[in-house]
């Protein structure tokens, strides 16, 4: 195998294996500010021990996340040098401001929310869970907004030519709110929100259906039931806004996301199928037209085919890029008519009484995680044959010293380690999860707290 | 190119010394966690052992924020010198961030299970993850210090296994003596009766092992490779540094001798800073020497980015810093004193 595929293996590998747990950090940040706030307000011991425990949980995935995180800043060093040359006036600058503003206030608190609860005060240590959940916001917001601004450059001009060419910066806020950043950093948002709401209502559904820690487990699955409802609607919004910027600025992804070929003809949208590449032909579920309509407005209007696109600058994968698009799709979907009906259910008081449901949601937990990975796969496959779009050829961007023996090397050295981290990270999750969030010596307070009024929460 | 200046330097040079700064402070900071991890196995007790990781336990994460940063203002104020680096670089740091991975889930998953067997595995992985990495970023600074052959587009045009060679090797097993010594240190002040006893002596051997190592070091480059001191030969006034880092040096056994441990480790991280200097001061306005081709070597120019990133730069580092003080300061004041293990402890 040739270098430039070893590294594309392995950037995809090491960010794909990444990418698990910074959307977890993010959306568990959420659900902790909400809890303990709810702990502030109320009192209610119950609210501290779903926070104590979230918190271990919290630090499991954090803890990962920085040691895999630290892996892709300098990745692009190692094995991606001509693209580090070509972009860090532009990419450098949001990394930067990530590492000052972002994750060192992440950092800097998160060892006061997990070690802080007996040297600080509540409203303190309050603050704190508060301060990693910006943090974590932040870190998403800049390297989004990196990520962004290689889908649709903005703020810059090249100078150089050939090998020694590079993008500089002209405007700072232009390269920062380029037109692609808003729209994929809510959706990036919303969807790690979901992937902390749905872990919280996998752990809690699991609890509830072996009757543990019910005092605890069905508040904390009422919270995230409604963070989820919330969120995943929401995210229909900005999914469909991310859409119809791909339709404007990327419209070779976007005839890739359906599979569509030929400018001339109005182009459908599909629900289910598969890209045929030799008859150059989605064929599969769909509906007619519904593509024209997403972007024109209207059913009959064509819309500009791959074909129109020189055999070097469109996808190469388009039956990939298709796939992971609608599997993207249909998760998201499934996500809202879970929340809609555990919702609907809470409403008629019956939220607990069907244990087919609760089961769907422990497993639940899967539908964000690949719905996250998806969406990546998406926006990144569907941006070939380039990594910055129009501008730098995925080809061009790799290290030139870097020989394919030593991306083996690494990529073998990743793999494994890899594994073994993810091994041991199911294991204490698992660990922790069994163990349950009942501290040795508070049984009564919790008890206490289930008998008070909490008409919110009330079953 | 037109040069925007600030207080008589240009901009350039002022990234240079942000970057010299958080390179310092990654050194100092987590130096003394990596140097707690590499002296892990001295201690015997499953106690003590334990209480040495909680001694670093809150911060060792904040501290290594400092090599994100460090990674980000190379990146973003001089690429090219990024991109040759860690391309170049491609082995040593492929082993550094295996270390780092390992170290930071061996401290994680340590305490998750009560087995001996269990904990006595994570030490060892946690000790020899905290080595490797401290023997190779030595060796990557050592190879940085002496130069590396570079190709007309600024690339590495050498052999990796060009990297061991006696002065990188040297200057790595001096690091790793120093972020010993400076771990020492810090855990004397966190920790009471018979382990406090131990981590004092413990911290005086390393004082030895550094001083050693140091020496040994210094006189190799004296004989063997001249020229990085010229700097200091046609610059007699800077003198005053190599003196300052000696006495400083010399500072630190006497402080621990007088139980003085807080100046002791203020005085070892002035050593890390002084030194660091040293080496700043050598290789400038070099990024990357090409002993060569020094045509093709990359400087703080021709690997910088344009001036107006430069000045966002200098900016967001003016903004950030101050905060990052701040709240580094916060964390460090809260957990304060001796180590006390609760519920929450690793």
């Amino acid at each position: 195998m040739d270098v430039e595929i070893l590294a594309r293996i392995q950037f995809a590998f090491t960010i794909g294996f990444h990418y698990i747990y910074p959307p977890l950090s993010i959306g568990l940040g959420l659900i902790l500010v909400i809890m303990e706030g709810m702990y502030l307000r109320t009192g209610n011991k119950i609210y501290e021990q779903a926070v104590r425990f979230w918190i271990r949980i919290f630090a499991l995935i954090f803890g990962i996340g920085v040691a895999t995180g630290i892996i892709m800043e300098f990745e692009f060093g190692t094995n991606w040098a001509t693209y580090s040359k070509y972009v860090g006036d532009i990419f450098g600058s949001a990394l930067a401001a990530e590492g000052i503003f972002a994750f060192a206030l992440e950092s800097g608190f998160l060892g006061i929310l997990i070690f802080g609860w007996n040297r600080v005060g509540p409203r303190v240590h309050f603050f704190s869970t508060v301060m990693v959940f910006f943090g974590s916001l932040f870190s998403a917001v800049w390297i989004v907004v990196a990520n962004s601004w290689q889908q649709t450059p903005a703020g810059f001009h090249i100078v150089g030519q050939g090998m020694n060419a590079r993008a500089e910066i002209t405007d700072f806020w232009a390269m920062v709110f380029n037109p692609s950043s808003v729209d994929r950093l809510l959706h990036v948002w919303i969807a790690a929100i979901l992937a902390g709401a749905f872990l919280v209502l996998s752990v809690n559904a699991w609890y509830i259906l072996h009757k543990k820690h019910l005092e605890i487990a069905r508040p904390s699955f009422k919270i995230a039931l409604t963070v989820a409802l919330i969120f995943s609607l929401l995210q229909l919004f900005t999914g469909s806004r991310s859409a119809d910027g791909v339709a404007k600025y990327q419209p070779a992804k976007l005839a890739a996301m359906e599979g569509h070929y030929d400018s001339s003809a109005r182009a459908d949208m599909f629900l289910l199928g598969y890209v045929n590449k030799k008859k150059e032909k989605a064929v599969g579920l769909s509906i007619p037209g519904g593509l024209s309509f997403l972007v024109h407005g209207h059913f009959d209007a064509p819309v500009r085919g791959l074909r129109s696109f020189r055999a070097d600058e469109r996808p190469s994968q388009v039956n990939a890029v298709f796939q992971f698009y609608h599997i993207m799709i249909i998760v998201g979907m499934a996500m809202i008519a879970l929340s809609i009906y555990g919702s609907w259910l809470w409403w008629r008081k019956k939220l607990f009484d069907k244990k087919w449901l609760l089961h769907v949601f422990v497993w639940g937990v899967v539908l964000p995680q690949i719905g996250n990975q998806a969406g990546w796969f998406t926006a990144e496959m569907g941006r070939q044959p380039w990594v910055v779009y129009g501008l730098l050829r995925t080809s061009d961007a790799l290290s030139k010293t870097v020989t394919a023996n030593q991306i083996i090397f690494s990529l073998i050295l990743f793999t494994i380690v890899y594994i073994v981290l993810f091994i041991l990270f199911i294991f204490l999750l698992n660990r922790k999860i069994q163990h349950g969030p009942v501290d040795h010596g508070t049984k009564e307070e919790i008890e206490e707290g289930a008998r008070r009024d909490n008409p919110m929460l009330e079953h | 190119m037109n040069m925007q200046t600030f207080l008589g330097m240009d901009y350039n040079v002022w990234w240079f010394l942000v970057f010299g700064g958080v390179i310092s402070g990654y050194a100092i900071l987590d130096g003394f966690d990596l140097g707690a991890g590499s002296l892990h196995l001295f201690l015997n007790k499953e106690q003590s052992r334990r209480i040495a990781i909680n001694a670093i336990g809150p911060i060792w994460d904040g501290n290594e924020v400092w090599l994100v940063i460090g990674g980000g203002a190379l990146f973003a104020g001089f690429p090219v010198a990024y991109a040759a680096i860690f391309s170049a670089f491609y082995v040593p740091f492929m082993i550094f961030m295996v270390g780092l991975i390992f170290r930071g889930v061996a401290i994680e998953f340590r305490s998750k299970e009560p087995m001996l067997w269990w904990r006595k595995s994570w030490d060892i992985v946690y000790c020899v993850a905290s080595i490797l990495i401290s023997l190779s970023l030595g060796l990557m600074l050592g190879n940085v210090v002496e130069g590396i052959p570079l190709n007309a587009n600024r690339e590495f045009a050498g052999d990796w296994l060009s990297f061991f060679n006696p002065f990188a090797i040297l200057v790595a097993i001096t690091t790793l003596a120093l972020f010993m010594m400076h771990g020492a240190i810090y855990l004397t002040m966190k920790t009471e009766n018979r382990l406090f006893v131990k981590l004092h002596l413990l911290a005086n051997n390393f004082t030895i092992f550094f001083v050693v190592s140091f020496v040994i070091t210094t006189l190799y480059t004296l004989l063997y490779i001249p020229h990085l001191s010229d700097f200091f030969r046609s610059h007699p006034g800077y003198f005053t540094i190599p003196l300052l880092m000696t006495l400083s040096i010399a500072n630190i056994p006497r402080q621990v001798k007088k139980g003085k441990y807080r100046y002791a480790f203020l005085s070892s991280a002035a050593t890390i800073a002084l030194l660091l200097i040293m080496v700043a001061l050598e290789v400038f306005p070099f990024l990357l020497y090409s002993p060569v081709n020094p045509a093709n070597s990359i400087t703080i120019y021709n690997g910088a980015s344009s001036a107006r990133t430069i000045k966002i730069l200098l900016i967001i580092a003016l903004i950030g810093t101050p905060l990052v003080g701040l709240y580094t300061s916060f964390v460090f004041w809260t957990f304060k004193g001796k180590v006390r293990l609760d519920e929450m402890s690793y």
